[in-house]
């Protein structure tokens, strides 16, 4: 099905912004831990930064860029990145999720707050995942 | 009584307007009969829940929860993470709906409720 | 914590709101919804709640409005129901006042808004904001809980998003290519 071209204003301005969205949801997510910010935040904004290059650009051109098999890929990993935190936390002796005892760093708030990033980064990456899944199940058309 | 009931209003006003938020959105859900008008109402109610929440956490002359140097107050954080998660979750919530809504539109070519269950009846 | 702010953002907030669920047109009503959901981020942000505040602005005003215009372009507008006054769902209205009424009368057992000793201030919160940097090493006291103290909770959150996409998949897959 043939897609609607949009307006030069919008393409230049989707153009524009798009990128600077993206950069700003990866350092909101980076910064989660001396600022206002995290991994859930981080994961909406990356994914409306997606949504307005796919509702500008059409649905083919986003896909082109980050296809659907990888976006369910990366949901997974999301999820998987969190729980397997965890589970080092008990091979290295503590409780689940306890990650003071993954021997990262010196002591245990430094550990602590190495474990907090990560974890973070994987709830970003599920939340931005899922939300895209979402959008392209809603807007495809299914032949 | 009346005296008492005038006192309640006027020191906290603000929880009338809450419960007044979640009374919109509980007569959207149910008095409604358009599906996608009852997904609206259900997230209005669930923000109007969130709204009363995050108000009882602030604190007199608080600032918000970053940590600084000095002796300060901080707002209270544990509503913040609760309801940090919540809102994710209420779009979830929100998703599914609305797949539902998708399903049945293909279904029986309505989103009205009672013309859905005129043409449950017919079959 | 300004008044006259406050009342007016709730003021604003409430008339969105009620727009929205009366009105017959549904894009109206989720445009309406966006608007809503933002004067919420403002209250919050004036509230100094800054995390939850970032939060509400991207997802109540950002992806909730796009699911919605999409799930409309695949459905109807307006709504089809003929003209009817309110008066016709009297049960609903009566649930409703009856709600209200049930709800109002635990006011005057609820705490004075910005009470420091107020229970739920007490118990718990002071460990928290005293271990954030001792025991989890980062100043942002609202991620120390969230990824640290109640970091089960959390990934039982992040698997409901993810049951919630599959649950999407399933419903409405049609070719996955």
């Amino acid at each position: 099905m043939k897609e609607t071209r949009r307006g030069i204003i919008l393409r230049t301005n989707a153009k524009f912004m798009v990128p600077f969205i993206l950069l700003w949801g990866l350092y909101v997510l980076t910064h989660g831990t001396s600022g206002p910010g995290g991994g859930f935040q981080a994961g909406v904004v990356l994914a409306a930064g997606f949504i307005l290059y796919a509702v500008v650009f059409g649905l083919q051109e986003t896909q082109k860029i980050f296809p659907f098999r990888a976006v369910l890929v990366i949901a997974s990993l999301g999820v998987s990145i969190y729980a397997w935190i965890g589970v080092f936390a008990i091979i290295f002796g503590g409780n689940f999720l306890e990650y003071g005892k993954i021997p990262l760093a010196h002591d245990i708030a430094e550990s602590s707050k190495l474990g907090i990033e990560m974890v973070e980064i994987g709830i970003g990456l599920t939340v931005m995942a899922i939300m895209l899944s979402i959008f392209y199940t809603f807007v495809q058309r299914g032949d | 009584m009346v005296l008492d009931i005038i006192d309640v209003i006027l020191t906290k006003y603000n929880y009338i307007i809450y419960i007044s938020l979640m009374t919109l959105g509980f007569y959207g859900m149910i008095g409604k009969s358009n599906l996608i008008k009852k997904l609206i109402g259900m997230s209005v109610f669930q923000y109007a829940i969130f709204l009363f929440y995050i108000s009882i956490a602030d604190v007199e002359g608080g600032i918000a929860p970053i940590l600084v140097e000095g002796e300060v107050t901080y707002t209270n954080p544990l509503p913040h993470v609760l309801i940090l998660t919540a809102i994710v979750v209420a779009v979830s919530t929100l998703a599914v709906g609305l797949s539902l809504v998708i399903r049945i539109y293909r279904e029986f070519g309505s989103v009205d409720e009672n013309k859905i269950l005129m043409r449950l009846k017919d079959d | 914590m300004i008044l006259l702010v406050d009342i007016l953002l709730l003021a604003i907030a409430i008339v969105l709101a009620a727009r929205a669920i009366f009105t017959k047109d549904i894009l109206e009503a989720t445009i309406l919804f966006a608007g809503y959901s933002f004067m919420l981020a403002v209250i919050w942000f004036e509230l100094n709640s800054v995390d939850v505040s970032f939060t509400e602005a991207a997802v109540g005003a950002g992806v909730s409005t796009i699911l919605l215009v999409a799930v409309i372009a695949l459905t109807l507008r307006f709504e089809e129901e003929e003209e009817k006054s309110i008066l016709r769902n009297y049960f609903a209205v009566i649930a409703c006042i009856t709600f209200f009424i049930v709800l109002a009368f635990g006011l005057p057992d609820l705490p004075k808004i910005g009470d420091p000793n107020a229970p739920h201030n007490l118990h718990v919160v002071p460990r928290y904001i005293k271990g954030s940097y001792e025991e989890s090493g980062v100043i942002n006291i609202v991620t120390a809980i969230l990824a640290n103290y109640r970091g089960y909770d959390t990934l039982g959150e992040v698997t409901v998003i993810f049951t919630a996409g599959i649950s999407v998949l399933l419903l409405l897959r049609r070719v996955l290519k």
